[in-house]
């Protein structure tokens, strides 16, 4: 059964990214991030990070996916249609991401070093467990990322606000 | 090494799924000439490593041995998710910032880090 | 009681820095008025004189222990590893001789030079210089290791680099400044490179762990059969003293230094700074005495060359000034031979002869010059005995103390170097030496009969030098007449200066009436020649008219040395130059021109475009994994444990 929803779920979210770095349209690149985003929170739910699926949707799909759109809307010039082509050197592109692909999967496929357990972990990945370890050991970074989203908030603030001219 | 009755889709599998996301989004990144459509396969590839994370959490964390750390990649995987936010909201603010002063959302034509 | 004494002993260290101190204070205080800076160096010098007085009498009274063990006061002055540095004083008879010779002789030219630079634009300088020498010079004295006399053996050639040049307007004056720099550095190399070698075989430059390694330790070296080394050690360390106390190679800078003022001539270039190289020898006779008989009889042959070399250039020059410096040179080729052959007291008690009665004459030689408006050739004096008493009294003191007759100061020193070099079985030095007594005879009373005898030259008008000059003049002539006996008493002189075991000799009455013979010959001979004129000088030398122009001209060393530096140096430069401009250069200019043009080719690959950027990145993350696995899989047909993953 899972092997099922998760093969419908990783091609999804892999379809989807195809979309994104296929579609001419940029509006449409926008919505395909949206899904596949949605489609690597399901995964996560089949690996029991049930809150980090939820995290997921909410500030990938519900937040960064409309942002996106929200900055094509402001910065759009001339045919949707044609709003997102390729560059002269795509293809060169296109064989250096194939090569890297490669490159990772004869190091996934042929390692035979993976200490994979026995029996996988199936406890945890609740909110509560999260937040007990974030608190406790990950205090110092936890903190550090609340001052990093406030400095860009206030940076992204300034900057799309823009300096007036002083005089 | 796959064992089907405890484990429906092994390692091997998500790490794959990871690289193809992860190389989707690096070829977005080197072929697409929208910097908007660029800040979005970084997010792809942020994603793929997320993926990785949890999978190595999921399937390589001894619960015995570091009861402590049982989630350190979810973890992880939460900062990268802020660190990824954070990034899209100062990088779409320079994006329109840029757009304001050149006009263009076009990669190719923000060249002028140069000779 | 030698506790007592050893208590005065460790305030040696004030004798150097009361004139150094007293240099700071006329270089940044008193430099404006001339009457304090010469108040300032000249109290200065004479509390030193006093300290040094103190001290001589503390190591008379201490007798036989400070003989036999000195008193050593060392403080570390720098402890890195592998290098460990003191600075100390050492008060043994010698140095004790050494720091009243300087002291007295250095008072009495800072007294004297009251009068005789009196007015000059630069007597606040010269005040300063002379006081930064005398501290320079007694710092040497009591050095307890190599390295801190060879930083005073610098400081002192430093200042008689200035000294010579002190007059820096003339063109003279400057030049012979630099040849007398650059000359004493050739010498002062080869000390250098032989300090280097002892501290690498020794570890240390101290004297007293020098000598205690070299009579003990040694041995086992010995047995190896690595002696040759002290040797090499002995003759490098002997090149300083060649360049420092103008030994036959290096001696030419000598005449020429005598372009700085006269009382700078008597203190630095006859009784103090060229005898530091004897000095050194002394100090560090152990390791010669270690490495003979070649270093020894090198010494004694180079010293016994000199002395015969310098004496028969004395014979044939005009100047006044220069003959005294060829006699400084011959008396200081006196004292090395002595050495060599082994007379230690000799020559440390005709250096301090030699020290009173050459710094009369220069003082002497001073005067004159004085009075004669800077005229220096004796051909243009003539008759100054009546008109300077005084000079001419002491002057003739020091011709006969020069000469050896008794019982001036001379006569006491030279009989024991000669009575000692014919006893430790070297006759040929021995009739080198005499000759040369002969010879110094007979150019001093040349010298003294041309310029104070005979008729008087109508166009001079020469009086008497004030006070200031006259009363060293007179002090000096005191220990020129009664220095020489001290070695008279029991525990005469050489009791007190010797080197390993003492023996007691009796003056050598019957060597004593040859070598006074010599000296009576010489003045006779110059006497018959230039008073009675009963032979003709010119007409000797132009019989000989060969060997006299050979003398005139200084045997054409110095041209010698011309020669060899305008064509062979000068060719070697030529050659330099050429591999300089197009060899250095051209690999110099040709890495900057590959480096321009691979930056400008180079700066084409930086085009601002960011996914060019990212895209050879990864490539190459993509090229560095390939060499990996192509590594990593020839490794794995070796050894089938190291896999791609990584080893097990």
């Amino acid at each position: 059964m899972s092997t099922i929803v998760f093969f419908i779920f990783a091609i999804l979210a892999i379809a989807a990214a195809w979309g994104v770095v296929t579609s001419k349209n940029i509006v449409h690149s926008a919505f395909y991030l949206a899904l596949s985003f949605a489609g690597v929170a399901v995964l996560y739910i089949l690996m029991n990070a049930d809150f980090l699926a939820a995290v997921q949707l909410l500030i990938y799909t519900g937040a960064v996916a409309v942002m996106v759109v929200f900055a094509v809307m402001l910065t759009l010039r001339g045919d949707v249609r044609e709003s997102n082509p390729e560059n002269r050197s795509w293809f060169v592109g296109a064989l250096v991401a194939v090569s890297v692909f490669a490159m990772i999967a004869l190091v996934v496929l042929t390692n035979a070093d993976w200490r994979v357990l026995a029996t996988p972990w199936t406890g945890g990945g609740s909110a509560e467990d999260m937040s007990l370890l974030l608190l406790s050991q990950f205090m110092i970074p936890f903190e550090a990322a609340a001052v990093l989203l406030t400095v860009a908030l206030i940076g992204a603030v300034i900057l799309a606000k823009g300096v007036k001219e002083s005089k | 090494m796959m064992n089907l009755s405890n484990l429906s889709v092994g390692l091997s599998t998500y790490l794959l799924v990871g690289a193809m996301l992860f190389c989707l989004g690096l070829y977005g990144v080197l072929a697409k000439r929208n910097i908007i459509a660029l800040l979005m396969s970084i997010e792809l590839m942020l994603n793929a490593v997320n993926i990785n994370f949890v999978a190595f959490n999921r399937f390589l964390w001894n619960q015995k041995i570091d009861v402590h750390y049982l989630l350190t990649g979810h973890v992880a995987a939460i900062f990268v998710i802020v660190v990824a936010a954070a990034e899209v909201a100062v990088g779409l603010a320079l994006i329109i910032t840029i757009y304001r002063n050149r006009r263009s959302t076009n990669v190719d034509e923000l060249n002028w880090l140069k000779w | 009681m030698f506790k007592e004494m050893h208590d005065l002993f460790q305030w040696a260290w004030l004798i150097p820095a009361l004139p150094f101190l007293s240099f700071l204070i006329i270089a940044f205080i008193t430099k404006r008025s001339k009457r304090l800076s010469s108040t300032v160096s000249i109290l200065a010098i004479l509390t030193s004189l006093s300290l040094a007085i103190a001290i001589g009498l503390g190591v008379i009274q201490a007798g036989k222990e400070i003989v036999e063990h000195p008193a050593i006061v060392n403080v570390n002055w720098l402890n890195i590893v592998g290098l460990q540095i003191d600075f100390g004083t050492i008060v043994d008879p010698l140095s004790a001789m050494m720091l009243f010779v300087v002291t007295l002789v250095a008072s009495m030219v800072q007294i004297y030079s009251l009068g005789y630079m009196h007015g000059d634009e630069g007597f606040s300088r010269y005040y300063a210089y002379q006081s930064l020498f005398a501290s320079s010079m007694l710092g040497m004295v009591l050095a307890t290791n190599l390295l801190q006399l060879f930083i005073f053996w610098e400081l002192v050639g430093l200042c008689s680099y200035l000294l010579i040049g002190f007059w820096f307007f003339k063109v003279s004056a400057r030049e012979a400044a630099k040849k007398a720099f650059m000359t004493t550095r050739v010498g002062d190399f080869g000390l250098l490179l032989g300090m280097l070698f002892l501290y690498t075989k020794f570890g240390t430059l101290d004297f007293a762990a020098l000598s205690a390694a070299l009579n003990t330790n040694f041995q086992d070296v010995l047995v190896i059969g690595t002696a040759g080394y002290v040797t090499v050690m002995a003759f490098l360390v002997f090149l300083g003293p060649i360049g420092k106390s103008g030994q036959f190679p290096l001696h030419v800078w000598l005449p020429d230094a005598m372009e700085g003022p006269t009382p700078v001539s008597a203190l630095i270039h006859a009784a103090t700074m060229v005898v530091a190289g004897v000095y050194l020898v002394a100090r560090m006779y152990f390791l010669f005495d270690f490495a003979s008989p070649a270093a020894l009889q090198f010494i004694a042959g180079l010293g016994a060359f000199t002395a015969i070399f310098a004496a028969s250039i004395a014979i044939a020059q005009d100047d006044i000034k220069r003959i005294l410096a060829y006699s400084t040179l011959s008396q200081l080729g006196y004292m090395m031979f002595a050495l060599g052959v082994g007379s230690y007291s000799g020559s440390m008690f005709h250096l301090m002869t030699h020290a009173f009665f050459k710094a009369l004459m220069f003082l002497g030689a001073g005067s004159v010059i004085y009075a004669l408006h800077h005229k220096q050739d004796i051909w243009d004096m003539g008759g100054l005995w009546k008109k300077m008493p005084i000079t001419g009294t002491t002057f003739f003191i020091g011709v006969l103390a020069i000469s050896g007759m008794p019982p001036f100061a001379g006569f006491w020193s030279k009989d024991e170097i000669l009575a000692n070099a014919l006893h430790n079985g070297h006759p040929i030095i021995y009739g080198v030496g005499l000759f040369t007594a002969f010879l110094t005879a007979f150019y001093m009373s040349r010298l003294f009969f041309v310029v104070f005898m005979g008729p008087e030259k109508p166009e001079n008008h020469p009086h008497e030098s004030p006070w200031s000059m006259t009363i060293p003049l007179m002090i000096l002539a005191f220990f020129s007449v009664f220095g020489g006996f001290v070695a008279l008493p029991e525990h005469n002189f050489a009791w007190y200066i010797h080197y390993g075991e003492f023996h007691h000799e009796a003056i050598a009455w019957g060597l004593a009436g040859i070598s006074v013979l010599a000296g009576l010959l010489g003045i006779g001979l110059a006497y018959i020649t230039y008073v009675k004129k009963l032979i003709s000088a010119e007409s000797v030398a132009g019989q000989f008219s060969g060997v006299y122009k050979l003398l005139k001209n200084k045997y054409y060393v110095d041209e010698l040395y011309l020669w060899i530096i305008k064509n062979i140096m000068d060719g070697m430069a030529k050659v330099l130059y050429w591999f300089d401009i197009y060899i250095v250069d051209g690999i110099v200019n040709g890495l900057a021109l590959v480096t321009r043009g691979s930056g400008k080719v180079l700066r084409r690959t930086n085009t601002g475009q960011l996914q060019t950027y990212a895209m050879v990145f990864f490539f190459a993350v993509v090229v560095i994994f390939m060499a990996f696995a192509i590594g990593e899989s020839q490794l794995a047909a070796i050894n089938p444990l190291a896999t791609l993953g990584g080893a097990k």
